[in-house]
């Protein structure tokens, strides 16, 4: 299938007034048309700064790209200017938010908030864009459209504002959409809903979707690979069927772990202990090896090296590396 | 929305029926009478022009005539200046007083909210500390010596602008920037931080990610939500700036309706008193009434949770 989005080393930092936080420290991935990806992980291991990087939508002082690239569609992104990444925003790739209480503006209707993304890139009428902004709802199951276009976000329900931010996303029919954390602040029902119809519109439409969440649910649901994200590094990357049955890295071992299963009865569950380190200053060899039961001291020296385990499933850590192997046998 | 309507417009009578009552307590409170500082030592004529104004009868029979005349909207002859009526004071002064608040109120919410929007823009910046320096001063001095200042040293030394009066446009710029400075202040202060909050907001973010130009997203996304809080205000600013006109009008000399307001109170002219009062309290009252109607338009939810709350 054909590579829209090529993402080599990205380094992404933050200029504080405590020093520079090193959010996103060297990810790379790639991405084909009508794939999903998820990125997953903690709070603050850098999924979200990653996400915002790709549509270069992070702050900027204090936030940079330090080094790195990314490739749209054989693009360069990391050195195009504001204005250029305008053309490239909403049209080419989109983003849904996490909370749709807040993605929507209060003082705008639907329809307008709708429409206007459509009319900034493509040159059609007020009736086209219309007729465009209908279709859009009545994809991500709106009843009643041509009413609803005229009503304010507040006229709402939760789930009803994700459909409409969904919708807002797609309209001028983007390659890729980043998705950050889209159901986290909705109900498990209305979750359900959303993920079905972002599956439904993958059939459709044949969008690559970079989902961002911690949610390992949602993954089993709707992924096809899956990157494992820890202090600002991918640790571990591979198809969704290789990561939740042969883990190999042992953070990605933790978090299984610590989902509730409903197979086990009466098993206690296994949080992993500790939190992970500082960005101001991270370890130099693994940032996991505080956490780590198998943790060595080449662990903490130097950072592992990349363990191939099949065509698509890597991790990085020094536990399948030969020589730990030799000297653990020995 | 009529109902509402309705309803704030009976408040508006009992505000305007208070603040006279009010008034008229006050006025009989004060020692004196409009007869004291004439050098008319005769009783008898004295107590022939009390009559003539009814001022020799009960304070209730006072209270009723006056209460008569605001309904009527016929306050009767000043009683200083027994040529003209109370309204062709009203008619002669107001409309330069209006020129000179709607001037001054217009300058000092564009160049507010332009100064606040720029200094949110540049947040921490150099023009938003230049932009805060001149708000904190503006709040911080009052008008009359900003008026004075500007009259030493641009009409005085600088000889650019005349000293006073209001004739032409060139003689509006100096009250304007006297009257206007104190407001635009405020205004740019509470654009500014409104302005930083809602840039923070995901529906920002939001726009940002459709690909909108900066100027739609400022205009259209961002402003409308943070001018909330400056249409809030709008009410108090308005008030300050009514009576930051007789200030002004005082000192350069804008023959506007303050004059009377401040000459009717020292000399006791109580048909002048009530006129002023009830005009300016009523002009009041309905400009709340704008000010509150036109949160409907800026943000929908007001507008439905009042049609509810009715």
């Amino acid at each position: 299938m054909e590579k829209i989005l090529e993402v080599n080393d990205l380094h992404v930092s933050f200029l504080t007034y405590g020093g520079e936080v090193k959010a996103v420290r060297g990810v790379s991935f790639d991405l084909h048309k009508g794939e999903t990806l998820a990125i997953v992980g903690e709070s603050g291991c850098g999924k979200s700064v990653t996400a915002s990087s790709l549509m270069k939508l992070i702050p900027t002082p204090p936030g940079k790209i330090s080094q790195g690239s990314i490739k749209f569609k054989d693009r360069e992104l990391v050195n195009l200017s504001d204005k250029q990444m305008r053309k490239i925003r909403g049209v080419d790739i989109s983003m849904i938010f996490q909370d749709p209480m807040t993605a929507l503006n209060p003082t705008l209707t639907i329809g307008t908030q709708l429409t206007e993304g459509l009319k900034q890139h493509r040159n059609i009428s007020n009736k086209e864009a219309k007729i465009k902004a209908l279709e859009m709802l009545d994809l991500v199951g709106i009843p009643y459209p041509e009413e609803r276009l005229k009503q304010y976000p507040h006229q709402f329900s939760g789930g009803m504002r994700q459909r409409i931010v969904i919708a807002i996303a797609l309209i001028c029919e983007p390659d890729l959409l980043i998705a950050d954390e889209p159901t986290t602040a909705l109900d498990v029902t209305i979750q359900a809903q959303i993920l079905e119809l972002f599956e439904r519109i993958q059939q459709e439409t044949n969008v690559a979707i970079i989902l961002i969440t911690h949610d390992l649910g949602v993954v089993a649901k709707v992924a096809d690979r899956i990157a494992v994200m820890y202090a600002g590094k991918i640790i571990e990357s591979g198809t969704k069927h290789e990561l939740f049955y042969e883990p190999l890295h042992p953070y990605t071992q933790g978090l299984l772990n610590s989902i509730p299963r409903l197979d086990k009865k009466g098993e206690k569950l296994e949080p992993i202990d500790g939190t992970p380190p500082d960005l101001f200053s991270p370890p130099q060899g693994c940032p996991f090896t505080a956490r780590c039961p198998h943790a060595m001291v080449a662990c903490e020296k130097v950072y592992p090296p990349r363990y191939q385990a099949s065509e698509e499933h890597y991790g990085e850590c020094w536990l399948y590396d030969e020589r730990v192997k030799k000297y653990q046998s020995s | 929305m009529l109902k509402y309507t309705i309803k704030r417009f009976l408040l508006m009578i009992m505000t305007i029926w208070i603040i006279a009552t009010l008034t008229f307590v006050l006025m009989n409170a004060i020692p004196g009478s409009p007869f004291n500082e004439e050098r008319t030592s005769n009783e008898a004529v004295q107590a022939n022009l009390e009559a003539h104004f009814n001022l020799d009868q009960s304070p209730l029979v006072q209270y009723a005539g006056y209460l008569k005349s605001i309904a009527t909207f016929d306050y009767g002859p000043s009683i200083k200046k027994p040529n003209d009526s109370v309204n062709d004071l009203l008619s002669r002064g107001f409309p330069i007083s209006a020129e000179l608040g709607i001037i001054s109120v217009t300058v000092a919410l564009l160049s507010g909210v332009v100064l606040g929007v720029i200094a949110a823009l540049r947040h921490n910046g150099i023009i938003d500390y230049l932009a805060m320096t001149i708000a904190v001063l503006g709040i911080s001095i009052p008008n009359f010596v900003l008026a004075t200042l500007l009259i030493q040293q641009l009409s005085v030394n600088a000889g650019v602008l005349p000293v006073a009066t209001w004739s032409s446009p060139m003689h509006m710029i100096l009250p304007t920037i006297a009257l206007a400075t104190g407001p635009m202040a405020i205004i740019a202060r509470l654009t500014r931080s409104s302005m930083l909050e809602v840039l923070t907001q995901d529906y920002i973010k939001m726009a940002r990610a459709k690909g909108l130009s900066p100027m739609t997203i400022i205009v259209k996304h961002a402003l409308k939500n943070a001018l909330m809080p400056v249409v809030t205000i709008m009410g108090t600013i308005l008030a300050g700036v009514l009576t930051g006109t007789f200030v002004i009008e005082k000192i350069f000399a804008i023959p506007g309706m303050g004059q009377y307001f401040v000459e009717s109170i020292n000399q006791r002219d109580y048909p002048v008193i009530m006129g002023t009062t009830v005009f300016y309290s009523a002009f009041l009252v309905v400009i709340l009434f704008i000010v509150d109607i036109t949160y409907g338009f800026l943000d929908p939810r007001v507008k439905i949770h009042k049609e509810e709350g009715n």
